[in-house]
């Protein structure tokens, strides 16, 4: 059996670890003999999604975002209907927030995105503190473990479903307890960190539809052993549950051992 | 003079006779921010009398080598130095260095000396304020500790900042080869002395994630002829035309030897730098630009570089248990795709992951993802993980095609305990390490009697 994975913008948008995705979704298919196919459109290329099995973009800074913007404004038709039509895709932070209605930057400029999910996203200024820490959220797949690092704060219009809730960290916007969006098989999130490798569930998810949709209903993916997958899962929920400081006494002794230098 | 200044002097100097009686190596940031608490102006106080005035060198890797290899060409030169040679680079880590060579009224020892400082990339504008630098290197630009800074345009947006607060006669020495350090050019009046590695080889595999791609100037994609490592090479700007300046210093040639490289550097001739990797080359020329900048004797550049010894957890190798242990600090996806190639080089058998998330690690660990692991898939034999994160470092060495790990354990102990357990004639443990990792690991290993090998790395 045989995958087509298109990573959109794979240069642009890869600032934290994204990239981490696609190597997950490889390992796991060549652990179970399928063969995966990359692809990676970047701007101004022409890109077909009828001619995938899986989608993912990932995220960018700001400067980058507003470069990809246009470019999937004009893919964006397309892929909207490709994934309503139930093509997997995986969009994460700047990929993710490109995925909504729009996106409004720091200095109130106003990113079109494709409107798959029903959303909007706003950067609350330069100067506001940015949602960063430890990520665990509560989904369909369960527990979903990874880190987030965004500016800007999303707010899902009424009956737009999340990825999940959220356990622990900021999710969506801090306020309301939610954590991405889920339409069809699409998952949108601000979780890296990467989020597949950690998160085999999700992985598989997306694998399994994309699966069936190219080879029938009767398509399935051979169970694996998570051992290691596990293992890390269960070392970063830990550290997530314990909280982000590292408490007083850990950063005396660091400082009193030569500071929070980092060196080189 | 501060009337606070004294005191802030005193209570730096019990802070450092305090770590040093905890065995904590005298504590390089304590004793600069309780003087900072004191006497907020410590720092400019303390610099002010330097006749040699201060050097900054600052970028996102390199900066500790860089500064060593300087504060070495210095001392050949016969000049005095107030170095924080210990890589503390924040203002506070700046003032310590600056108090431990000071009286007690703050007047320095040696009132000759030439203040030379690595500097956080954060804490540049502070540092300029403060010490109104005649010369500032910066080494490169990479995504980096993204959880602090956000992003990597607010780093530049930092370095922008601390150029305006610069003296209108500061000298830059900028690499040449890093359109993002070479943009900085754009929005400077006064002298600049380029550096690049003009004469290296491209670099061959996965050069890792660019962090600058498009031309501030025009917004055009950058175009490469060669491609060092990320976005370092001979690039161009097709829109505008900017394009990777002439060096005033250039490696003409670089090439590997058995202790480390042979560097030919433009004005310099042959020279042997016992230090590994690329990425130490591009540090060399740093340190000689600066040198340059500050009219050194080919003699005493020659001498510094051939005097160069791997830093702190930068290739430096430990004896443990008739193994050889070769510890490479990596803490970003530019740095550890650099480590990995050098292991490739190596022909690196056995490989350990030490990972840590601590606040001085960055809290995120995605960075692991960015970095070319699967560069080494079919030469490593056995592999290791450990730190805080050490089931994330496994994963990670898992997915990157090498072999399951022999072991995977959190404590520097039970790590070292691992590598003991197998016999000698196995060989030597390359160990990548983040710092607070390298720390801990440093601690057990002085606790058991391991001392630090021979000079040269490899």
């Amino acid at each position: 059996m045989r995958l087509r994975l298109a990573h959109l913008y794979p240069d642009v948008m890869n600032v934290y670890g994204d990239r981490g995705n696609v190597i997950a979704l490889r390992h796991r298919c060549e652990a179970r003999g399928i063969a995966l196919d990359v692809r990676g459109p970047g701007i101004g290329d022409a890109f077909d999604p009828a001619e995938c099995d899986l989608l993912v973009i990932g995220g960018g800074e700001d400067r980058e975002q507003r470069r990809v913007a246009p470019d999937l404004a004009a893919k964006g038709p397309a892929i909207r209907a490709a994934i309503e039509a139930g093509l997997p895709a995986l969009a994460v932070c700047g990929g993710f927030q490109l995925f909504g209605e729009r996106y409004v930057d720091a200095d109130g400029g106003v990113l079109p995105g494709i409107g798959l999910f029903r959303m909007e996203t706003r950067h609350p200024g330069a100067g506001a503190a940015r949602a960063t820490g430890n990520v665990l959220v509560r989904t369909e797949f369960g527990e979903a473990v990874g880190f987030e690092n965004h500016g800007g704060r999303t707010w899902l219009a009424q009956g737009q479903a999340p990825f999940g809730a959220v356990a622990v960290g900021r999710g969506n916007n801090g306020a309301d307890g939610t954590e991405g969006a889920r339409t069809a098989n699409a998952i949108g999130t601000y979780l890296h960190g990467s989020l597949l490798p950690r998160n085999p569930a999700v992985a598989d998810f997306l694998l399994g539809a994309a699966l069936r949709r190219r080879y029938g209903a009767g398509a399935g993916l051979a169970p694996l052993d998570d051992a290691a997958e596990r293992a890390a899962r269960a070392e970063a929920g830990a550290i997530a549950r314990r909280g982000k400081g590292e408490g007083a006494w850990r950063r005396l002794r660091g400082l009193a051992a030569g500071g929070w230098r980092r060196g080189d | 003079m501060n009337a606070r200044i004294p005191l802030a002097l005193g209570a730096a100097r019990a802070a450092a006779a305090l770590g040093r009686r905890l065995g904590r190596g005298g504590g390089t940031a304590l004793p600069g921010l309780l003087a900072e608490r004191i006497a907020p102006d410590a720092a400019s106080a303390l610099a002010r009398p330097l006749a040699g005035g201060a050097v900054l060198v600052t970028g996102t890797n390199g900066k500790t080598t860089t500064a060593r290899l300087l504060a070495g060409m210095l001392t050949a030169a016969g000049r005095p130095v107030v170095h924080n040679r210990e890589g503390s680079n924040l203002t506070r880590g700046i003032v310590s260095a600056l108090a431990a060579a000071a009286d007690w009224r703050g007047r320095p020892r040696d009132a000759r000396a030439i203040a030379l400082m690595e500097t956080d990339e954060a804490a540049l504008p502070a540092a300029v304020r403060a010490l109104r630098p005649r010369a500032a290197a910066f080494t490169n630009l990479f995504r980096d500790q993204l959880d602090r800074y956000g992003e990597v345009e607010t780093v530049a947006a930092r370095w922008r900042e601390a150029l305006a607060l610069l003296p209108p006669d500061a000298t830059l020495a900028l690499n040449a080869d890093d359109p993002a350090v070479a943009e900085l050019a754009l929005d400077w009046r006064g002298p600049v002395h380029w550096h690049s590695l003009a004469g290296a080889r491209a670099g061959t595999g996965d050069p890792g994630p660019a962090d600058a791609r498009w031309c501030r100037a025009c917004g055009a994609a950058y175009r490469y002829a060669a491609r060092y490592a990320a976005h370092l090479g001979d690039w161009r700007c097709d829109g505008c035309g900017r394009a990777r300046p002439v060096p005033d210093t250039a490696a003409l040639a670089v090439e590997r030897a058995p202790d480390g490289l042979r560097l030919d550097v433009s004005g310099l001739g042959e020279t042997l730098l016992p230090l590994r990797g690329l990425y130490n080359a591009g540090n060399a020329l740093a340190a000689v630009a600066l040198a340059r900048v500050l009219g050194l004797p080919p003699d005493a550049i020659r001498a510094g570089l051939a005097a160069a010894r791997p830093a702190f957890g930068r290739g430096e190798t430990v004896e443990f248990g008739g193994r050889r242990l070769r510890l490479l600090l990596c803490k970003n996806p530019a740095g550890a795709t650099e480590a990995l190639r050098l292991l490739a080089e190596d022909g690196a058998a056995e490989v350990a992951f030490l990972l840590n998330d601590r606040f001085a690690d960055g809290r995120d660990v995605s960075w692991i993802w960015d970095a070319g692991f699967e560069r080494l898939a079919g030469n490593v034999r056995r592999c290791r993980a450990g730190g805080d994160r050490a089931a994330d470092a496994a994963l990670r060495l898992r997915y990157a095609g090498w072999p399951a790990p022999a072991s995977v354990t959190r404590s520097p102990a039970a790590f070292l305990d691992a590598v003991a357990a197998a016999p000698a004639r196995d060989g030597p443990v390359d160990v990548l390490v983040t710092y607070t990792a390298l720390l801990d690991l440093r601690a057990e290993l002085s606790r058991r009697g391991a001392v630090a090998g021979a000079a040269v790395s490899g």
